[in-house]
C-alpha cells in the first residue's frame, strides 16, 4: 500500500514559476530600498514631474476619449438593430489587430503638414490652418483611444446584451424613462465591465513605448528607455521603473476588484438576448454612419495608408533583410508562444492539483506580470541575470576563456524569460479556462478506470485542452510579434524583428518604410481577433 | 456469500471538522449497498474515501479482507479496481460512445476490448448509439453510458454517487429498476449514494441511513419503514406523524385515539406511566364514516389513487392519512377515522 498521493509539490511547480515574474518585480520595487539620492535629486527636478503631469493627462484623455468611442457603441450594438449592426459588432474589434505605435505613425503621416489631408485642404482652400497639428498632447490622445478602446467596447458590449433589456425593462417598469433607465441602471450596473475594460486600456496606455517615443511625448517608459541606451544608467532606469510600477499596481488593483464584482453580479441565464429593437431609419442611418467613421479613422483608413505606402516601398525594401526581420519574428514569437503555453500548462495543472490557497496565489503571482510594462520587465530581468554572470564569471574565472563578460547576459534566455513573465497572463487565461470545463468527476473517472500521471495527462487532459492551448499559443504569438521594448531592449546582437526595424524606421521618421514591417504585424495581428469574433458568434 | 467490503471505524476530517465519525458497515459479495441521508450528512465523503480520492483518518478499509485505506496510508485510486458513476456522469465529450466504454480497456487487446465494448452496449441497450458523442445523448442514455463505461473493466465494486439526481422523475424510477436489473445480472456488488428513499428502496438491499456522518440504522428497506431504530430514522423515511402517549401497561399504550395494546409493542424499555411519542404513518389512519372518533380537514394533497389528508383531532392534534380518492372532502369537515394499526412504534418522549 502506498502512501497517501501527496499533492503537495504542486505548490513548488507553482511558486517557481510565479518567481519569473517575481523576481523583476522585487529586483525594480528594491530600488525604493536603496535610494540614490544625486540621482532622485535630478530626476525629482528635472525629470518627474513633467512624467507625471504627462503620464496623468494621457490616462485621462484616454480614459474620457476610450469611454467616448466606446460605450455608445457597445450600447447601440448590444441593444438596438441598424443598418450593417453585424459587421460593425465584430469590426469594432478591428482595431485590436493593429498596435498602437503602427496606429501613431500612420494618423501622424495622414494629418501631419505634408501629410494627405493637409495637402489635399490647401490644394482645395489654400490654406491648412484650421488642422490642429497631430503632433500634440491632443494627438497622442486621440490615437490611443482609437487603438485602446476595443477594450472597453468588448467589455461593455458583452455587460449590455446579457443584462442591458433587463435592465432597461425593469426601470421603465419602475417609473423610469428609457432614458433615465440607462443612466440610473443599465450604466451603473454595467460599470463593472466597464471599469474592467478602462483599467486594461489604461495599463496598456502606461506600457505603452512606441506610441509616445513616436510622438516624442515624454512618459515612464521613454525615459526608462532613455536612461537605460542614453545615459546608461541602469539605476535611474530602475528608479523610474519602480515609480511606473507604483501606478500599474493601482490599476491592477482596480481592474481585481472589478473583476470580483463581475462575479458577483448575477447576469442570469440563456441571457444573450435575441431580440433587438430596430432603430427608425433616420437614426438607424445615424448610428451606421458614426460607426462607420469610428471604424473609419481607427482601423480602414490607417490601413488603407500602410498599404498604400507599402505599394511604394514595395520594391526597395522587401528583400533579404526583410526576409530576416519576418524570420526572426516568427522565430520569436514561436519560442515565447511554446515556453508560456508549457509554463500556462504547468501552472494550470498545478493549480488544479493542490487547491491550497497558497497556490492559488503563487499562480495569481506568477500571472501579474501582464499589468507590468515591458520596458520594466526588460530592465527587471537584466538586473538579476547582470548579477548572475558577475557571480559565475568570479566563480570559473579560471575555466573560461580570457575577456569572456558575459554568459546570460545578451543570450535569448533573457528575452524569453521577460516575454513569459508578460506575457503568461494571455496564456494562462485561456489555458485555465479550457482546464476549469474539466470536470472533477471527468478526472476521478479517469483514475479510477485505472489511467494515472502520465497517462491521465496523455488521454484526458491533452484532447481536452487542445483547444485552450491553441488560444495561448496564438494570443502569445500575435502579442511577441507586436511587443516592442522588451525585445527593443533585450534582444541578443542581430535579433532584428519587424516591430524592432518599425522603430527603427519610425524614429527617423520614415514612414513608408514602416509600413511594410507594419502590415506584416497588423495581418498577423487580425487572426486573434478574427478568432474572438467567431467565438463570440458561436 | 463472502464479506466484499469492511469499513472498520473509518473517521474522515475536513479542516477541524469531523465529516465521518467512526462509520462502520459490511457489504457481501453480490450485495448492493444504499448510504441515505441528507445533503452533508458525509455520505459522498464515505463513498470517495472508499474509492480512494479522500483519506481516512481513522480505522481502515478492506477489499475482499486486503486493506485498502488506512491513516496516511493508501492504494491510490486506479489501482483499485472499483468502479464509480458518478452525478454528472463525468463522460468525456471527446471521445464517442463506444470509447468512453473503452476507455478503462486499456489493457486489453483490441478484439477483447471490442468484444467487451459490444457486449456492455448490448447490456445497457445502446447498440444503435455506438459512435454518437455524449452531447447527442439523452440524460437517461447518458446514464447508461456512464453506468456501461464503470462495469467494463469488471471492477470489484461499483460506486454510484446520487446516479439519479439529473434525470426527471418520471425516469428516475424506470432507470432505478433497469439499473438494478443490470447489477444484478452482472453480479455485481455496489454502493449507491441518495438523499431520496424512493431511489434507495428502488435499487438496494441494504440501505443505511445517514446522519452527522455516522450511519443510525442499516438494514433492509422494509426494516427501516417498518421498525426505524430512532425518532430520526423514523422522521426521515416515510411519511408519518409522532402523537403523544403514556405506557399503560407491559404492551399497552394510550393516546388519543384509545388505549392501543399489541404484542409487537416493545415497551420493555418503558416504566409504566412514562411518557412517549407513537408513530402513525398515513396508511395507519384509515377513514371511517361510522367511526365515533371525528377529526377535521386542514389540509388535503390530491395524488391521483389517493389523497393525503392532514387532519386535527378535538385536542389539536394533527395526524396524516391516505384515503382512497373517491372520498371527497372539503377543508373545515369533519369526518369520521380510526386506527388500523399493524405494528407500533414508540419512542421515549
Amino acid at each position: 500500500m502506498a502512501l497517501f498521493h501527496s499533492t503537495r509539490r504542486w505548490f513548488g511547480v507553482a511558486a517557481v514559476f510565479s518567481l519569473i515574474t517575481l523576481t523583476p518585480l522585487a529586483v525594480i520595487l528594491s530600488a525604493f530600498l536603496d535610494p540614490s539620492p544625486d540621482i532622485w535629486a535630478h530626476l525629482s527636478e528635472f525629470v518627474l514631474p513633467r512624467l507625471l503631469w504627462n503620464t496623468f493627462v494621457l490616462m485621462l484623455g484616454v480614459s474620457i476619449g476610450g469611454l467616448l468611442l466606446a460605450v455608445p457603441l457597445a450600447w447601440l450594438i448590444a441593444m438596438y438593430d441598424f443598418p450593417g449592426r453585424r459587421f460593425f459588432s465584430w469590426a469594432l474589434m478591428l482595431p485590436l489587430a493593429m498596435p498602437a505605435y503602427v496606429m501613431a505613425f500612420t494618423q501622424i503621416g495622414l494629418f501631419d503638414f505634408t501629410g494627405p489631408i493637409q495637402t489635399w485642404m490647401r490644394e482645395v482652400w489654400g490654406t491648412s490652418a484650421a488642422m490642429p497639428p497631430i503632433r500634440s498632447t491632443g494627438g497622442v490622445i486621440l490615437v490611443m483611444s482609437l487603438a485602446l478602446y476595443p477594450y472597453i467596447y468588448l467589455l461593455a458590449r458583452d455587460a449590455f446584451a446579457s443584462m442591458g433589456r433587463r435592465a432597461l425593462e425593469a426601470g421603465q417598469s419602475l417609473g423610469l424613462s428609457r432614458r433615465q433607465a440607462f443612466f440610473r441602471v443599465a450604466l451603473p450596473m454595467a460599470r463593472p465591465w466597464i471599469v474592467g475594460g478602462v483599467s486594461l486600456a489604461l495599463m496598456e496606455t502606461l506600457a505603452d513605448f512606441g506610441t509616445v517615443s513616436i510622438f516624442n511625448y515624454d512618459a515612464f517608459t521613454t525615459a526608462i528607455y532613455k536612461a537605460w541606451f542614453g545615459l546608461f544608467s541602469l539605476s535611474s532606469a530602475s528608479q523610474l521603473a519602480s515609480l511606473l510600477v507604483l501606478l500599474v499596481f493601482v490599476l491592477v488593483w482596480y481592474e481585481l476588484r472589478a473583476r470580483g464584482r463581475r462575479a458577483y453580479t448575477v447576469t442570469g441565464r440563456g441571457s444573450i438576448q435575441a431580440k433587438r429593437d430596430r432603430l427608425p431609419t433616420l437614426s438607424g442611418l445615424v448610428a451606421t454612419a458614426w460607426a462607420s467613421v469610428v471604424l473609419g479613422l481607427a482601423f480602414v483608413i490607417p490601413f488603407g495608408q500602410l498599404l498604400w505606402w507599402c505599394r511604394q516601398a514595395i520594391e526597395t525594401d522587401l528583400d533579404a533583410r526583410y526576409i530576416s526581420f519576418v524570420w526572426y519574428s516568427l522565430l520569436l514569437a514561436g519560442l515565447a508562444a511554446v515556453a508560456v503555453a508549457v509554463v500556462a500548462l504547468l501552472i494550470s495543472y498545478a493549480q488544479r492539483r493542490d487547491a491550497r490557497q497558497r497556490t492559488r496565489f503563487a499562480v495569481r503571482l506568477a500571472t501579474l506580470g501582464y499589468a507590468v510594462p515591458g520596458t520594466v520587465l526588460a530592465v527587471g530581468v537584466f538586473i538579476p541575470i547582470a548579477w548572475l554572470d558577475n557571480v559565475l564569471l568570479n566563480l570559473f574565472s579560471s575555466y573560461l576563456p580570457e575577456g569572456q563578460t558575459a554568459i546570460f547576459k545578451g543570450t535569448l534566455l533573457v528575452m524569453i524569460l521577460a516575454y513569459i513573465a508578460r506575457f503568461l497572463a494571455v496564456g494562462f487565461q485561456s489555458v485555465d479556462a479550457a482546464m476549469q470545463r474539466i470536470t472533477r468527476s471527468q478526472e476521478e473517472t479517469a483514475r479510477v478506470l485505472g489511467e494515472s500521471g502520465w497517462g491521465l495527462l496523455r488521454r484526458l487532459y491533452l484532447p481536452l485542452l487542445q483547444g485552450g492551448l491553441f488560444t495561448a499559443l496564438l494570443m502569445v504569438f500575435v502579442d511577441v510579434m507586436k511587443e516592442m521594448p522588451i525585445t527593443l531592449m533585450t534582444r541578443p546582437f542581430g535579433w532584428d524583428t519587424l516591430a524592432v526595424r518599425v522603430f527603427e524606421m519610425t524614429s527617423e521618421g520614415e514612414w513608408e518604410r514602416a509600413a511594410l514591417p507594419s502590415v506584416a504585424i497588423v495581418l498577423v495581428g487580425l487572426l486573434p481577433v478574427i478568432l474572438l469574433a467567431q467565438r463570440r458568434h458561436a | 456469500m463472502s464479506v466484499l467490503l469492511e469499513l472498520r471505524h473509518i473517521s474522515q476530517r475536513y479542516a477541524a471538522q469531523e465529516i465521518v465519525k467512526s462509520l462502520s458497515l459490511q457489504l457481501e459479495q453480490g450485495e448492493i449497498g444504499c448510504l441515505l441521508g441528507h445533503s452533508g450528512c458525509g455520505k459522498t465523503t464515505v463513498l470517495r474515501c472508499i474509492a480512494g480520492f479522500e483519506p481516512i483518518h481513522d480505522g481502515e478499509i478492506l477489499l475482499k479482507q486486503q486493506p485498502i485505506s488506512r491513516p496516511n496510508q493508501s492504494v491510490p485510486p486506479h489501482q483499485r479496481q472499483i468502479g464509480m458513476v458518478f452525478q454528472d456522469y463525468a463522460l468525456f465529450p471527446h471521445l464517442s460512445v463506444a470509447d468512453n466504454i473503452g476507455f478503462g480497456l486499456h489493457q486489453h487487446t483490441a478484439p477483447q476490448r471490442q468484444q467487451r465494448i459490444t457486449e456492455l452496449l448490448e447490456l445497457v441497450g445502446l447498440t444503435a448509439h455506438a459512435q454518437a458523442y455524449p452531447h447527442e445523448l439523452s440524460g437517461g442514455q447518458q446514464q447508461r453510458v456512464a453506468l456501461a463505461r464503470a462495469l467494463a473493466p469488471k471492477p470489484q465494486l461499483l460506486l454510484l454517487d446520487e446516479p439519479f439526481s439529473n434525470l426527471d422523475v418520471a425516469l428516475r424510477e424506470r432507470l432505478g429498476q433497469e439499473v438494478r436489473e443490470i447489477l444484478k445480472r452482472e453480479q455485481m456488488t455496489a454502493i449507491l449514494v441518495t438523499h431520496d428513499q424512493h431511489e434507495a428502496f428502488a435499487i438496494a438491499d441494504q440501505i443505511g441511513v445517514m446522519q452527522a456522518g455516522q450511519i443510525v440504522q442499516w438494514a433492509t428497506p422494509y426494516e427501516l419503514y417498518h421498525q426505524p431504530a430512532n425518532r430520526f430514522v423514523a422522521d426521515f423515511v416515510g411519511k408519518g406523524v409522532f402523537v403523544s402517549g403514556t405506557i399503560t401497561g407491559s404492551r399497552c399504550v394510550e393516546i388519543e385515539f384509545g388505549e392501543i395494546c399489541r404484542v409487537d409493542l416493545d415497551s420493555r424499555g418503558f416504566a409504566v406511566g412514562s411518557r412517549v411519542e407513537v408513530l402513525l404513518r398515513p396508511d395507519d389512519v384509515v377513514h371511517d364514516d361510522f367511526s365515533p372518533l371525528k377529526a377535521q380537514v386542514v389540509n388535503r394533497a390530491f395524488q391521483g389513487e389517493v389523497f393525503l389528508y392532514t387532519l386535527a383531532l378535538a385536542s389539536g392534534q394533527q395526524v396524516l392519512a391516505t384515503v382512497a380518492s373517491h372520498h371527497n372532502h372539503r377543508i373545515g369537515e369533519w369526518i369520521g377515522i380510526k386506527l388500523d394499526l399493524d405494528h407500533l412504534i414508540a419512542f421515549p418522549s
